[in-house]
């Protein structure tokens, strides 16, 4: 370890400080409220070193000097950031005794995306006896990891077993200069995920944050960072299927996605966050930051699903730095009741012979507003590169909207940029149609908003992508109008 | 002794509160063939669109039995379980739903209304090989998605295979011969007198009495304004064909 003794001092003192503060940190919770005191807290309770924290409040001190962008199509109460607590120890939910005391709403909506009994009562916190497979699963997924090299652990413990990838590569994708909500997150992040395939490893598995140990809950400020070395492959799965409520009405994560030469990492989120209700009350806000950059001849690919969150703000990245890389970028965005989102994705075009294609298909139901919004940048040295983008947008009654901002910076001649957007409409004759065949309103609009949805749902890893078409059926339920 | 199939009694139907229907009288037996002709605006493809159910046409008097059972108040997807098939004029496209998932779904969808297990693949896809080769359809667009792309003549084709997949016991054929040439349009009529049987009957919308020379009616009808004013055997037909409508427009029709 490359400590000096400052820090392994440092690091003491903050251990002892930690310790004392164990005894009664099941009812600690910070006040409310945002400040150096409020981040050193942070920091120390989570024992981190000297760098660490000095990252986050630099981090703070940009993050004060900012202010909350509102150029996004969305509408909503802007959040009182100091009005929060930004640590609580790490909570035990709430241990029901069967599932006759979960919101029976809940439970329905989790059969029919055929979760099964186990995992429900896992999902919505009711005690198991029995503690099912999935960690005997775990245990043996993690030796088999080990075996490779890989290292897929929860943020804090990279940041003490692995300190110096984690200090290497932590905020060089998306600076904590980067925008509001990042600088935010650098700030006061709570946990999150770590991930690094050593060179020319194919990872064998489908990497999911549902098979992490140690998982207590999602924060509300997430932090991943996944580095794939030289030549290495990754497929990861983040979110999930089932409905996650939560208590915290502000979400704002960051994910750095780190593709060294010849590496490929596929990325792939299905997001149903709460909505709020079907008056537009609650749900989660979601400000995300997702980047990636690409060395030579490397591979970024997002494929996203999302169906949840009241205000969605998020636009997963690929920084095309090494020649002949490749970003792509797929994406169902559902939008219902009330729900807002704006999404969509920026492609910034570095390296020679770079390539990108951008798919993305909203679907608009209720009143709720759905946008699309990208960039696609073409800068002086990117010879010869492309891109192809397609947005389109599905609207399933009168009275949503569907918005497509595509911004196109070229400042290359020899480069190739091809935009498509379609709007179409939800049709009472495809629907009259599917009916006269035999096939119920229902199941003619998951049928037709499924293969809409296609392209990108195919991108999908198999086992997800078939819980992903449960959920849109789930997340349209009755909403052509 | 024939077996009744359905019987339209004094049908009166109006959309936006225009009355298109106006009293319309039918009956069909197991076994026959009518054809509906007519001139434009007589309410041809009202009657088709009312009679799959399409809710955007309100009932306002009159009654269908199907079967010994009144459907006027049904869904569409009941009736087509209980054996009532349109061919669209105008079938629609669905992107990204293949014709032989969209299929799959439809016969799932009526097992389960029966309470029957769903087809097994092997089955199915047999069944498909079987039904296309009646119909003459080519073999790709059954894995392409539903229509979108085909030609006129395919998307009538499509029809005609659907038809043959779900094997309706009333098969309403709304202007099948429109946008047909003459050899795609004896394929899609051979097609139709296959399917044929003494136990299902087919009514044929058409303009023209081309269509008629290859699916031959037991009996012919003309509707003018809302309404049945003339019922015969083919021979009407022919005589439309030379003659038009206007000698049958008498003032007591109208």
């Amino acid at each position: 370890m490359s400590y000096t003794e400052k820090e392994l001092k440092e690091e003491l003192d903050n251990k002892s400080y930690e310790f004392g503060f164990v005894t009664d940190i099941e009812s600690e919770k910070a006040p409310n409220g945002l400040n150096e005191d409020i981040i050193k807290l942070i920091s120390s309770k989570k024992n981190e070193p000297q760098w660490l924290l000095a990252y986050r409040l630099e981090a703070f001190r940009v993050w004060q000097k900012m202010s909350e962008p509102n150029w996004a199509h969305v509408k909503y109460t802007k959040p009182d950031f100091q009005n929060i607590s930004y640590y609580a120890a790490p909570k035990k939910k709430k241990e029901l005794q069967s599932l006759d005391e979960v919101d029976p709403e809940l439970l329905r909506t989790m059969e029919k995306l055929g979760i099964s009994i186990e995992e429900q009562k896992k999902l919505s916190g009711v005690a198991v006896d029995f503690v099912m497979d999935s960690v005997s699963v775990a245990t043996s997924f993690k030796e088999k990891l080990g075996e490779l090299g890989i290292i897929f652990c929860s943020f804090s413990e990279a940041v003490h077993n692995h300190p110096d990838l984690v200090k290497k590569y932590m905020g060089t994708v998306v600076p904590h200069t980067d925008n509001y909500y990042s600088a935010l997150n650098s700030a006061v992040f709570s946990d999150g995920s770590f991930c690094y395939i050593p060179k020319g490893v194919r990872c064998p598995m489908e990497l999911s944050t549902y098979f992490r140990i140690n998982e207590s809950g999602t924060g509300q400020f997430e932090r991943t960072l996944l580095i794939a070395d030289e030549s290495s492959y990754v497929s990861y799965l983040e979110g999930c299927t089932a409905p996650q409520r939560d208590e915290n009405q502000l979400h704002a994560a960051v994910v750095e996605l780190i593709a060294l030469d010849k590496a490929e990492i596929k990325y792939s989120t299905v997001q149903n966050w709460y909505p709020g209700d079907a008056k537009g009350k609650g749900g989660v806000y979601n400000f995300v930051t997702k980047r990636g950059i690409c060395g030579y001849r490397s591979k970024i690919s997002w494929t996203q699903v999302e169906t949840g969150s009241a205000v969605t703000w998020k636009y997963p990245s690929c920084i095309l730095k090494g020649d002949y890389s490749i970003g792509e970028f797929y994406s169902v965005a559902v939008t219902n009741n009330f729900q807002q989102a704006d999404t969509g994705t920026k492609m910034i075009h570095i390296g020679k012979n770079t390539k990108s294609t951008i798919i993305s298909k909203g679907i608009s139901a209720g009143k709720s507003q759905n946008s699309y919004r990208g960039l696609v940048k073409i800068g002086k040295g990117a010879k010869n590169s492309r891109n192809f983008s397609q947005c389109d947008s599905l609207l399933m009654t009168d009275q949503c909207g569907a918005h497509t901002f595509p911004y196109i910076e070229c400042e290359n001649p020899t480069a190739t940029v091809e935009h498509e957007a379609t709007t179409s409409k939800i049709g009472e004759e495809q629907l009259f149609y599917c009916m006269q065949r035999g096939i119920s309103e229902e199941k003619a609009i998951s049928l037709i908003v499924n293969g809409y949805a296609k392209e990108v749902l195919n991108k999908l890893p198999m086992e997800f992508a078939v819980e992903a078409q449960k959920l849109l059926e789930i997340s349209l339920e009755g909403s052509v109008g | 002794m024939s077996e009744l199939l359905i019987e339209i009694k004094d049908l009166e139907c109006r959309i936006d509160n225009q009355k298109i229907l106006k009293g319309l009288n039918l009956k069909i037996n197991k076994g026959e063939v009518h054809a509906i002709m007519g001139p434009n605006g007589s309410g041809k493809s009202t009657l088709s669109s009312v009679l799959a159910g399409n809710d955007n046409y309100e009932v306002t008097s009159g009654s269908i039995n199907f079967l010994g059972e009144e459907i006027s108040e049904m869904s569409p997807e009941e009736r087509s379980w209980k054996g009532m098939f349109l061919a669209f004029q105008y079938p629609v496209e669905i992107p990204g739903v293949s014709n032989i998932n969209f299929l799959r779904t439809a016969l799932n969808e009526r097992n389960k209304y029966y309470g029957v297990d769903s087809i097994p693949a092997k089955d199915f896809l047999k069944m498909v090989a079987e039904k296309s080769e009646l119909v003459g359809l080519n073999n790709k667009l059954k894995n392409r998605s539903v229509n979108e792309g085909f030609s006129g003549g395919e998307k009538k084709r499509n029809e005609i295979f659907q038809m043959a997949m779900l094997d309706p016991k009333l098969s309403i054929l709304d202007e099948t011969d429109s946008g047909l040439d003459i050899d795609a349009l004896k394929i899609v009529a051979n097609g139709v007198n296959k399917l044929k049987s003494s136990e299902n009957a087919t009514v044929v919308i058409t303009h023209y009495q081309r269509l008629l020379d290859y699916i031959v009616p037991d009996f012919v009808h003309v509707l003018h304004e809302g309404k049945i004013i003339k019922s015969g055997d083919k021979s009407l037909a022919l005589e439309l064909e030379k003659k038009g409508y206007d000698w049958l427009k008498t003032d007591e029709n109208i």
